[in-house]
């Protein structure tokens, strides 16, 4: 009943190729985007609960938009192109870290370059590490599935390692601890979390549309035959090396353009340990809860990760119960992981499913079957 | 319906998490505290927590509060991760009816990131002993506070220790040193001061990173063993550092030439190796373990009314930290109140607090921290307001103090501050303060 789409006909190719067909996702979608372009900059502006405090956008929403972002990543290419990658965590670090040396003027060899623009310095940084996930994804043209993980593995632990270990990506500080430059964009500085949280908004609507676009079309189905079956696509005249770089490389950049946007607007400052291997599988978690091959999922996946264990850890507290925090985060660790099992038992496809089947039903409804 | 009334109730149980209660009641001095009770950095965390709390505790029960000012305080799990650390920062910050006084967050990742939110959010940070070593220049670092010492201090006096066991820094001619740190932001603090030491006095230094968190050193130490290093200085927290001493042991190197910074030199660091670390030494952030006058105080008002949290870490080495913590912040806060009033203080005031505390000998001795801490004085440009070190060995049962005051030689450690502390602030475009002009 909700979702009856009687009488929305299509009488366009451009109507039957939109990205949301039916009209009342297409409502959805521009009210949300209105809440988050519009709404939440209004209500912080008025101080209303709960915004009053800074706390909602600069330890919740900010980290949710550039952890989505990463997830979107990944979900490229584990989801869409079947390519299971355990470095996330390195090619944010090199997005951050080659962001970093942008920014502050590098000296490659003869040529130096002066300091670049940020903008510019993060979008650098995602290409940069766009060619590292190039050069790392050689080795998925012969090996696949666990063993192209653990490939990818090598990559987390050498980048841990170059990071810490090379101090010209630190520009030589002593503590291998590095703080990001001013975020200045056209002359305006970005300072307020509300400036910060819709400098990442944009940011992860633009990518966003870019990955939807992306596995929507040509390329995107090439992705989705080889993660179904490599052989099966290559005989249907798919090249596997372009297929399956052209994935590394799109995820690749978009992860790095996230570690940037990490590294800059919500840590500030930062060492290699913000990129470990607990990052790459934090990651990975969140492409999994939320549904491979789904970018709504990416969001899904990344709001329950981060955010369920932050609302568990305040409830005794807002709720007054006198438990001490050791015993509340270990609680916390106990939930968390069980509703990941429950949900994967209950739902092995994540919540991007959950919601397909939702939707189904409320189309059906009041009689679904 | 089931499953709507459950998420009915999900959802009332995280609005009730988002909406944080501000009770504003008037007169509370809020206090954050940043702490790890879990993790592989627990058993250092968890006696350090026990102190800040505890003194915090004494003050409510035996004095009212300060100056009528009730305290409060509230724990934030950070499990010694940046990220975490910084929400639990932003959970905080704004809480009470003044905003934090000041947070300590005893993790140097967390503090690298919070020095760069603490200027815009008006908070001040105390990092006893730990963090950035330049931000002992308040010109440039005007929210940070690195009370008593730097790493880059205890390095200079582990070394004036190491000659002094040799019989005179022209002894140091010729020998190897080698650094076991934590490859983190806090293990790597001390390299250039130890550089520095190396090029003056003339000995080999190596520095030998261990990856986090540090239960794995076979390689590192067998190098040591092939190496040969006259003395080996250890860097490490946490887990680190027992197990530093038990790869020591395996590969028979003396404990008696491995000197730990004061954060390798607890009870936590040295009980897991058992006997193994009878010899040991460490730095003293000045304290040692044991009672002092504080403590009588502590037994009448907070243990025998059960409401301490420590339970088995009582007068250890980190609780007593932990003491020293709160104390100097609330002192700070003292002295806030006597220019602004007693009332509780903003972030702002208790920095102004904090850069005109001075403790003297006599308020040491009547606040009951006699013999554990020496005379401290902030001011706008020095941030450290103390250069003293002891040196401490393990006897197999109790740490021992072995030396007197070392002071830090101020003439190798204020350039490299100075050089550190400007690069910083030409990279963040920072206008030094001109401390002549600060009242």
């Amino acid at each position: 009943m909700f979702y009856r789409e009687t009488g929305q006909f299509k009488t366009s190719y451009v109507a039957d190729m939109a990205i949301f067909p039916i009209r009342q996702d297409r409502i959805a979608l521009w009210m949300m985007l209105a809440i988050a372009f519009i709404g939440v900059p209004l209500m912080d502006a008025f101080q209303v609960w709960p915004f009053a405090s800074e706390y909602l956008l600069r330890a919740i929403l900010i980290p949710f938009l550039i952890l989505a972002l990463a997830t979107v990543g990944l979900n490229i290419l584990t989801g869409y192109c079947g390519q299971l990658s355990l470095g996330s965590g390195a090619f944010m670090a090199i997005g951050a870290y080659s962001a970093y040396k942008f920014a502050t003027g590098v000296t490659i060899g003869v040529v130096s370059l002066p300091a670049l623009p940020v903008l510019l310095s993060i979008l650098l940084g995602g290409l940069m590490a766009a060619l590292v996930g190039i050069l790392f994804g050689v080795p998925s043209l012969r090996i696949k599935g666990l063993y192209l993980a653990v490939a990818t593995l090598a990559a987390q632990f050498f980048f841990d390692w170059v990071f810490i270990r090379v101090p010209w990506f630190t520009n030589y500080t002593s503590s291998g601890s590095v703080t990001a430059p001013a975020l200045k964009f056209f002359g305006l500085t970005v300072n307020t979390p509300i400036e910060r949280y819709l400098l990442c908004l944009v940011f992860v609507c633009v990518f966003a549309l870019l990955a939807k676009n992306l596995v929507r079309g040509n390329i995107g189905r090439q992705w989705m035959a080889i993660r179904d079956m490599d052989i099966a696509a290559e005989l249907m005249g798919i090249r596997p090396l372009y297929a399956k770089l052209s994935a590394f490389a799109v995820s690749s950049f978009i992860m790095g353009v996230a570690g940037a946007l990490w590294a800059f607007v919500y840590l500030g400052s930062w060492e290699p340990l913000a990129f470990n291997i607990d990052r790459s599988f934090q990651i990975l978690f969140m492409v999994i809860i939320g549904g491979l091959g789904s970018i709504l999922g990416s969001f899904l996946g990344a709001a329950f990760i981060l955010i369920l264990p932050i609302v568990l850890d305040q409830i005794p507290h807002a709720l007054g119960a006198p438990i001490s925090v050791e015993t509340v985060s270990l609680l916390v660790f106990v939930v968390t992981g069980a509703l990941i099992c429950w949900l994967l038992i209950v739902e092995p496809h994540g919540f991007a499913r959950l919601w397909a089947t939702g939707k189904e039903k409320l189309r059906l409804w009041p009689y679904p079957y | 319906m089931k499953k709507l009334s459950l998420g009915l109730v999900a959802a009332a149980l995280s609005a009730a998490a988002m909406s944080v209660p501000a009770m504003a009641q008037q007169n509370e001095q809020f206090f954050p505290l940043l702490v790890y009770r879990t993790g592989p950095y627990a058993p250092n965390g968890i006696p350090f927590a026990d102190g800040v709390a505890d003194y915090l505790t004494l003050l409510n029960e035996r004095d009212g509060g300060i100056n009528g000012v009730k305290l409060t305080m509230e724990e934030c799990e950070t499990g010694y991760a940046t990220d975490k650390g910084v929400e639990c920062y932003e959970r905080l910050k704004s809480k009470g009816p003044t905003g934090a006084s000041y947070f300590s967050p005893l993790s140097t990742g967390i503090t690298f990131a919070l020095t760069e939110k603490a200027p815009g959010d008006k908070v001040p940070l105390l990092t006893l002993g730990y963090g950035r070593s330049e931000s002992r220049n308040g010109a440039v670092f005007p929210w940070n506070f690195i009370a008593v010492g730097s790493y880059w201090t205890a390095a200079d006096v582990a070394i004036q220790h190491i000659a002094n066991e040799l019989g005179g820094f022209d002894k140091l001619k010729g020998k190897k040193i080698t650094l076991v740190y934590h490859d983190s932001p806090y293990g790597k603090e001390p390299i250039p001061a130890l550089e520095a030491r190396a090029k003056i006095n003339g000995f080999t230094f190596k520095a030998v990173p261990v990856t986090h968190p540090g239960v794995e050193q076979k390689s590192q130490w067998l190098a040591i063993r092939q190496d040969r290093p006259d003395y080996v200085l250890l860097w490490g927290w946490g887990v680190m550092n027992s197990t530093a001493i038990k790869e020591a042991a395996a590969v028979g190197y003396p404990r008696d030439k491995i000197i730990g910074v004061w954060w390798s030199g607890a009870e936590p660091d040295v009980t897991p190796a058992g006997d193994q670390s009878k010899g040991y030494k460490a730095l003293m952030l000045q304290h040692p373990a044991g009672k002092f006058a504080v403590h009588g105080d502590l037994d009448k008002f907070v243990l025998s009314k059960g409401k301490s949290a420590s339970k088995d870490d009582y007068a250890q080495v980190l609780y007593n930290r932990g003491l020293i913590n709160s104390m100097i912040g609330t002192e700070a806060i003292r002295t806030a109140m006597k220019k602004f009033g007693n009332k509780p203080m903003t972030g702002e005031q208790v920095r102004w607090g904090f850069e005109h505390l001075n403790l003297t000998a006599d308020r040491i001795k009547e606040l009951g921290f006699d013999g554990m801490i020496q005379p401290l004085q902030f001011s706008c440009q020095d941030h450290q307001g103390a250069d003293l070190a002891r040196v401490q060995q393990w006897d197999g049962k109790e740490w021992k103090i072995i030396s007197g005051y070392y002071k830090a030689d101020l003439s190798i450690l204020d350039p490299m501050v100075k050089e550190a502390s400007d690069k910083y602030a030409k990279e963040k475009n920072i206008t030094p303060r001109d401390c002549s002009k600060e009242s």
